[in-house]
């Protein structure tokens, strides 16, 4: 209680104004950036913000531009066009110093995690601090702080080539935090992992960022990975952000073809080959509609199917369905095939929608 | 010991061996400390590195091979005026060091670039994302991550640097390599000539193993 109040009250007043909260951590606007003697640009006027204290997703194929993109943030790549903020703050426009000064507080994890072969973990966890110029004991006192955080009390004086992928990964995660930056960055953190430990380092990241109150930007080509992680995510493809948006409504209503493609590899639920073709046609005075229904909210738990089926005399045959959960919100997509008298089935779908579902023609390419 | 020898070229050949071991290690010394910074400057330099300059970078890996051109018979007698010049005088052993330092540092300077170049790019740019100047790159990445290859370049060097001190008996250096010349071949003792390439096979033997083992030491691959 009483260190609280002393935080409280221990600002220096000559310390800036502390940001608003609607400012955003990173604001990144018409970046360009075009590699010499490539045909087409790695980033083709890129804008995001990513706000304070979010896990912000960005996914794409290889050669999307993402790699680019993320490095851009700490300018270990400079965009040809384009501002990049960060906590405020041009990083464009300062100068070396300043720019050494500014990545201190940008901590970065890497997919092949760069560490010092020739450094302990406790060594490697070590050298941003004195790259920063920490005295030893300082130094050494940061680092049993982070061994336990990441779990590796026990390993502080192996050598990176005596390390599993994970464990690897645990002292690049380790030494990203030493200086107690305010944002984290991800470059395909977990896509040199196996499954298991992918999970095992997402969770990490995960207890890391309600800990610490980290803002990270992460890359991925895995869909799996942002489900698991962000709040938000953006589409990127041929350096461009084609789709973006919370997590939760990208998944349940993706709108870019590449985006679709994306959400099918974790939550796929198209209709299996040659259903649609082995459907009977509708009766006599009767029509067949094709529909996809996304539950969210309160009603992903009702029998909605059954009782339109009662109340508008329809007959309902489900083609393709999936229940799943983003975080806490559990959601229902299903693909459907509606057989009735056409105002039934138009009644039906006014009625679904009323409850807050939602409905429309079954996409292309998913039947 | 040696009782095949005279106790007139026992003497001689001590003081050979000692003259050798001056000049390979005298050599050696001035190759690395000159060596290490030149590598370091040419890598540093070079598309991709830490400071790409082909205006710096074209010029001094120019004048590098040139110095590697030259057999090394021919280097010792070219430059007899900058010998002079360092040394004071252009024979003797002293003397000798210069041609072979010269020689040793451009032959250095390559195999400390390959050293150099095999640390993993991604660790330097992690030291960047961290904040880390230039020279802390250098000092605490690229020279620690790269020892072991830049010890095996310096065990390559001395080795080579045995080899070239054969010759410094062109310019007065004396050493192992010229007793056996003067001994061993002009006044036909084959005795001298077989303890002379004995001592050299062992000297090359021990250093090599000694180089080695502080390469896997040192290692932590």
């Amino acid at each position: 209680m009483v260190s609280g109040f002393r935080m409280m009250f221990d600002h220096p007043a000559t310390e800036a104004p502390a940001a608003v909260a609607t400012d955003p951590a990173i604001r990144l606007t018409g970046l360009r950036r075009r590699f010499p003697g490539a045909p087409a640009p790695a980033l083709d006027g890129v804008s995001l913000e990513v706000a304070a204290g979010e896990v912000f997703g960005i996914v794409g194929r290889s050669g999307a531009g993402k790699s680019t993109l993320i490095r851009c943030v700490n300018l270990l790549e400079r965009p040809d066009a384009g501002r990049v903020e960060v906590l405020g703050r041009d990083l464009t426009a300062v100068d070396e110093a300043g720019l050494r000064a500014a990545r201190r507080g940008i901590g970065m994890v890497f997919q092949h995690f760069n560490l010092l072969a020739s450094r302990s973990v406790a060594g490697n966890i070590a050298f941003p601090l004195e790259v920063a110029g920490l005295p030893r004991a300082e130094r050494e006192a940061r680092v049993a702080e982070l061994l336990p955080l990441v779990g590796l009390q026990a390993k502080r004086d192996a050598y990176p080539a005596q390390l599993s992928g994970g464990q690897k990964q645990r002292v690049g995660i380790a030494r990203a935090l030493a200086s107690r930056p305010a944002i984290l960055l991800c470059d395909e953190a977990t896509s040199a992992l196996d499954p298991e430990t992918t999970a095992e380092i997402l969770g990490l990241l995960r207890e890391l960022r309600a800990r610490l109150r980290l803002t990270v930007l992460l890359i991925t080509h895995e869909m799996a990975v942002v489900k698991a992680l962000c709040d938000r995510v953006a589409v990127l493809e041929a350096g461009r952000v084609i789709e973006q948006g919370r997590v939760f409504e990208v998944f349940t209503r993706p709108q870019a073809p590449t985006t679709r493609r994306f959400v099918a590899e974790v939550i796929g639920n198209a209709v299996p080959p040659g259903t649609l073709a082995a459907l009977p046609p509708p009766g006599p005075g009767e029509v067949r509609r094709l529909l996809r229904v996304l539950f969210a909210g309160p009603h992903s738990t009702r029998a909605v199917i059954s009782e339109a089926s009662r109340r508008f005399g329809l007959d309902l045959n489900i083609l393709a369905g999936r229940i799943d959960a983003i975080g806490a919100e559990p959601f229902g997509i299903m693909a459907l095939a509606a057989y009735g008298a056409p105002a039934a089935v138009t009644a039906a779908t006014g009625w679904m929608q009323g409850l807050g579902l939602t409905v429309e023609p079954l996409p292309e390419g998913e039947g | 010991m040696l009782p095949w020898l005279s106790p007139m070229l026992q003497d001689l050949l001590v003081e050979a061996a000692w003259q050798t071991l001056f000049m390979v290690g005298a050599a050696a010394g001035i190759a690395v400390l000159l060596g290490l910074p030149l590598a370091l400057l040419l890598q540093a330099t070079a598309p991709g590195g830490l400071a790409p300059s082909p205006a710096v970078n074209r010029p001094l890996g120019l004048v590098v091979n040139a110095v590697r051109s030259v057999p090394f018979i021919i280097l010792m007698v070219a430059i007899v005026p900058f010998t002079r010049l360092v040394a004071g005088t252009s024979i003797g052993t002293g003397a000798a060091v210069v041609p072979l330092a010269l020689a040793a540092t451009a032959f250095i300077v390559r195999l400390f670039e390959n050293a150099l170049r095999e640390v993993d790019r991604g660790v330097v740019e992690a030291a960047r994302a961290m904040g880390a100047t230039r020279l802390q790159i250098i000092a605490k990445v690229l020279v620690p991550e790269a020892l072991p290859g830049l010890l095996a370049a310096v065990t390559v060097t001395l080795v080579s640097l045995v080899g070239y001190s054969a010759m410094a008996g062109a310019v007065g250096g004396g050493g192992l390599g010229d007793l056996g010349i003067r001994f061993g071949y002009q006044r036909f003792m084959p005795e001298v000539m077989a303890t002379v390439v004995l001592i050299l096979i062992l000297f090359v033997q021990g250093l090599q193993s000694l180089g080695d083992w502080l390469v896997r030491r040192l290692s932590r691959r």
